[in-house]
């Protein structure tokens, strides 16, 4: 029997290797292809700014454009997904809703409603993985049923478990011929949503487009342009990579725009047929692998996404302080490094990974002491490709909350910037008001006499902040405070750690050691 | 930034009425043992004391503390000596502070009851003045006391230093003076000065083994020299650079002078230039290293990248060496040339040169090289493979940042770390950080 479908778009905004899409298709003689638009549900987990909004909004633009080259279209509803469903499934007599099958824990919810709901109303509910490369419980299997916990160790199973899953073919006007697209009036009815019929305003443009029409053109820039090299090589060298991509993807794939088995497929190809000393780098797909470990660990940990009752994170009395939250949210530290980073992240909507390592560290662990759960939010709401799960695993990692465990390697937010880019031309493209401050000064500006301001036109205090702390202070205290924590929470850290390959931490162990013989057991209060 | 201060029930009294502890004594036998009714001679209340002794020395002091207010035996077994020749003052503010606290009635008591039976005593304090002066009265208070063992323990600065020389010195009189048999004394980060020295080694010579005053400012090359001449018997010794001299090295390595077995040197400067650090003869290490083969000399480094110069230009039975800050090529050039006794090197940072070539010469002539963690330096991935290949399964630490690694026409970092691997023997990959 054919189905009368309803295909909800979720985070799979895409035609190409589309398993559910495909599915569908095959199955129904009537189609609706939908994205609910209920802004209520998708605030409420996440944190969506204007940037965001703008490239989910080009993406179903997208979409809707390319469904209409196969002879589709892409109806947008707007409301709550409960009663836009209920209301549709009787108005198009539907006998079936397909969607993408999604790990977090309110698209779970979510799939658990419409679960009842088909019961209820008599319609199949059908849903299928193809988020990650690989089906999340076969990697939970192969480490006898939880996830493993530290990256080493999932690269090691991932090893066992062979090739990720294959992307599905391609659709064709045929598919979509055999099936009965909506009436034409309907999706003048449901057309994508303007910006503004939102009611978001635009500062800036940033110059990110969605959708996966673009995402596919990147994804071929990428992998046929040599420049590669040039791109993931670390920017210590290249200081271009901190700017804008042209050949980015994290985005795209956060979106569902690309499939990321598709590009882990084209890559593998690649390394197949190319001479050895033209291969990408592995971090291309090391991009992937990240992505699909901190699923994998969220899937199957409860509260991943905050610090109370998380079992795999370090519980920290981070201080509250709104202040310098605010300062570090608005590029206003007075470290231009930071603030830099932080200025680009509100324009655009993307900053290199190392950039993001030098804020979370700033925030956290290294210089603010503030807990990860207020970075992660304003990375929320401000970066393109913020993602529930790798979000809250990657603040967990840099915060050194879990998973990582150097805790005494502390970026200098002075050095670190001198190292990446050593003439400072990120600064003065993000921070146009230090721009004249020669190389010498521009990470550190506050250590330029009054004359020297004076001559780059711009007095710090007055221009420009001075810094909100003392580096070398805040990063000794915190040191000390990390320390502590770690040593009484010693059983929480080991659950994310390998093996100590470290000698530092061999040393530090060593010390603890000496003083619990001094200590004894009568000293260890309750844990 | 607040916790709660530990609330300790201090078990200062006996039960009030027999009737409350036989209740007590009902909910201890009824749960989980099926007694409904206790029996006289046979409840546990009446357990011989050394059997409850055995069982409180598995208990937390919390939960020990709770378990003395049961009935008088148990509170009697309490205060047995045996269980309280081990104990860590945790003094801080709560008011600012998120650490624990030992309860001031807790303290009280120990003060009153327990002062002579401590003997392994160590001081926590947060960065506070309050908490560090508390722990000076507390010391001051320990006069019948055979102290063995002393750790003082700032979790972070100033704590100790605030306090006054004079108030500080006092304290330490008390204990020096009295307990005649310390044994291991740890007081780094301490206003510790020459006269207290004094008074320590006057009373504690043939006792002492292990001493730890790094970062001590008052202390003189004098004060410690003192320390060498007469404590023959000193095993482990911490100390900043600046104090070391050729004649503490050879006060260590005299005829009536035990093995020294650790040997722990911080070299700081505060700010660049600041210091000119002085050499120390070869004479003086090799005297040192003949008299105690097995010595580890363990060195941390906290310099900036010029102030270098005037170390490891001679050979230098170094074994264990962490750069906290920076290092140089050109000193870590230097130390293959001259560090042939070295186990363990850590580099934090370093500048943008590769280090390939200063790598393999210590792969070649640091042949006791086992451990090494590298963090923001740079090395070629060929050069790298070099070096393991010439260390092979010695190095049975290697920690090495994946951003260190430069990827060069020969290899990619997914291609290393098979070889790595294999020159190893065993599965290892660089540390990584998340890339999204």
């Amino acid at each position: 029997m054919l189905h009368r479908t309803i295909h909800l778009f979720r985070k799979e905004l895409r035609l190409h290797d589309n398993p559910v899409l495909l599915a569908a298709l095959e199955s129904s003689e009537a189609l609706y292809p939908v994205y609910i638009l209920d802004t209520a549900f998708l605030t409420s987990s996440m944190h969506i700014g204007a940037l965001r909004w703008n490239f989910l909004l080009q993406s179903l633009e997208d979409l809707h454009k390319n469904l209409g080259k196969l002879g589709s279209c892409l109806l947008v509803i707007q409301g709550q997904y409960e009663l836009v469903l209920r209301d549709h499934i009787q108005k198009w007599n539907i006998t079936q809703v397909t969607l993408d099958a999604e790990m977090e824990p309110f698209y779970k919810e979510m799939e658990a409603n419409i679960q009842r709901l088909g019961a209820e109303l008599g319609f199949k509910v059908l849903s299928l993985v193809s988020h990650s490369l690989y089906n999340t419980q076969r990697i939970l299997d192969l480490n006898g049923g939880s996830p493993p916990l530290t990256y080493k160790r999932f690269l090691h199973i991932l090893s066992l478990l062979g090739d990720p899953e294959v992307p599905v073919r391609n659709l064709t006007a045929e598919d979509f011929q055999r099936c009965r697209a909506p009436d034409p009036g309907l999706a003048e009815c449901y057309r994508v949503p303007l910006p503004m019929d939102l009611k978001i305003s635009l500062e800036s443009l940033s110059p990110w487009r969605g959708g996966e029409t673009e995402g596919l053109q990147r994804l071929e820039q990428h992998l046929t342009d040599q420049g590669w090299v040039t791109s993931f090589t670390k920017p210590r060298t290249i200081p271009n990579s901190l700017l804008p991509s042209t050949t980015g993807l994290s985005p795209y794939f956060s979106m569902g725009c690309l499939s990321v088995r598709t590009f882990f497929y084209r890559l593998s190809n690649i390394y197949a047929q190319a001479k050895h000393h033209s291969l990408p780098p592995v971090s291309l797909q090391g991009q992937l692998l990240w992505r699909e470990f901190f699923y994998t660990v969220a899937s199957a940990t409860p509260n991943f996404t905050q610090m109370a009752g998380n079992p795999i994170c370090l519980q920290i009395c981070w201080y509250k302080d709104a202040e310098r939250l605010h300062k570090w949210k608005t590029a206003q530290t007075g470290f231009p490094w930071i603030d830099a980073i932080m200025t680009q992240l509100r324009q655009e909507g993307w900053i290199h990974h190392l950039a993001r390592h030098a804020v979370a560290c700033f925030l956290t662990r290294g210089d603010l002491w503030i807990s990860w759960e207020e970075g992660m939010k304003v990375f929320e709401e401000l970066l393109l490709d913020a993602d529930y799960s790798i979000n809250a695993g990657n603040w967990m990692w840099l915060s050194a909350s879990a998973f990582f465990h150097q805790y005494t390697r502390i970026f200098c937010p002075v050095r670190f910037g001198k190292r990446t880019d050593p003439q400072g031309d990120y600064i003065r493209k993000y921070l146009p008001i230090l721009k004249n401050f020669p190389s010498k000064y521009i990470y550190e500006p506050w250590t330029a006499s009054e004359e020297e301001q004076k001559q780059a036109g711009c007095i710090i205090g007055q221009d420009y902040p001075f810094p909100i702390v003392n580096h070398k202070e805040a990063s000794d205290h915190n040191l000390q405070l990390m320390k502590q924590v770690r040593e009484e929470q010693h059983r929480t850290v080991q659950l994310t750690r390998d093996d100590a390959d470290d000698p530092m931490e061999i040393k530090v162990k060593r010390d603890h050691s000496e003083e619990n013989i001094a200590k004894g057991k009568v000293a260890r209060t309750a844990e | 930034m607040k916790r709660a201060g530990q609330k300790v029930v201090a078990g200062t009294e006996a039960p009030g009425t027999s009737q409350t502890s036989k209740k007590q004594k009902t909910s201890l036998c009824g749960s989980g043992f099926g007694e409904s009714e206790p029996c006289t001679s046979m409840d546990w209340g009446s357990l011989p004391h050394h059997v409850i002794l055995r069982v409180f020395q598995f208990l937390t002091l919390v939960d020990r503390a709770r378990a003395s207010s049961v009935c008088r035996r148990w509170n009697e077994v309490f205060h047995i000596p045996d269980l309280w020749r081990r104990f860590e003052f945790e003094l801080s503010q709560p008011a600012t502070s998120y650490l624990k606290s030992t309860h001031p009635d807790l303290i009280q008591q120990i003060i009153k009851r327990h002062a002579d039976h401590l003997q392994y005593v160590s001081f926590k304090v947060d960065s506070s003045t309050e908490s560090a002066e508390a722990a000076c009265d507390i010391l001051s208070q320990l006069v019948n006391c055979s102290i063995k063992t002393l750790g003082l323990i700032s979790t972070a600065k100033p704590s100790f230093m605030n306090v006054s020389k004079a108030h500080f010195a006092s304290a330490l009189t008390v204990v020096f003076v009295n307990s005649k048999s310390l044994s291991s004394i740890k007081i780094d980060d301490t206003p510790l000065d020459d006269p207290s020295l004094k008074v320590l080694v006057a009373n504690n010579s043939d006792t002492l083994k292990l001493l730890k005053m790094s970062s001590c400012p008052h202390v003189s090359p004098a004060g410690i020299l003192c320390v060498a001449d007469q404590c023959h018997g000193l095993k482990e010794l911490a100390l900043n650079y600046y104090i070391l001299s050729d004649e503490l090295l050879l006060a260590l390595s005299s005829e009536k002078h035990v093995d020294l077995e650790h040997l722990r040197i911080d070299v700081v400067s505060e700010n660049p230039g600041q210091v000119q650090f002085h050499t120390i003869k070869k004479q003086s290490w090799d005297a040192l290293v003949k008299h105690s083969p097995k010595v580890n000399i363990v060195m941390y480094f906290f310099l900036y990248e010029d102030e270098f110069d005037a170390f490891f230009r001679e050979e230098t039975p170094v074994t264990h060496l962490y750069f906290g800050r920076a290092v140089s090529k050109a000193m870590l050039g230097r130390i293959g040339m001259n560090c042939p006794r070295l186990i363990e090197l850590v580099v934090c940072a370093n500048g943008l040169q590769p280090l390939d070539d200063e790598l393999i010469q210590i792969a070649e002539r640091c042949k006791n090289l086992t451990a090494m963690g590298l963090g923001e330096c740079e090395v070629t991935c060929r050069g790298f493979i070099e070096f393991v290949k010439m260390c092979g399964g010695r190095l049975t630490q290697l920690s090495i940042m994946e951003e260190v690694l430069i990827p060069d026409s020969d290899y990619s970092l997914d291609r290393l770390h098979l070889e790595v691997s294999k020159h190893l023997g065993r599965m290892w990959f660089p540390d990584m950080m998340p890339t999204w």
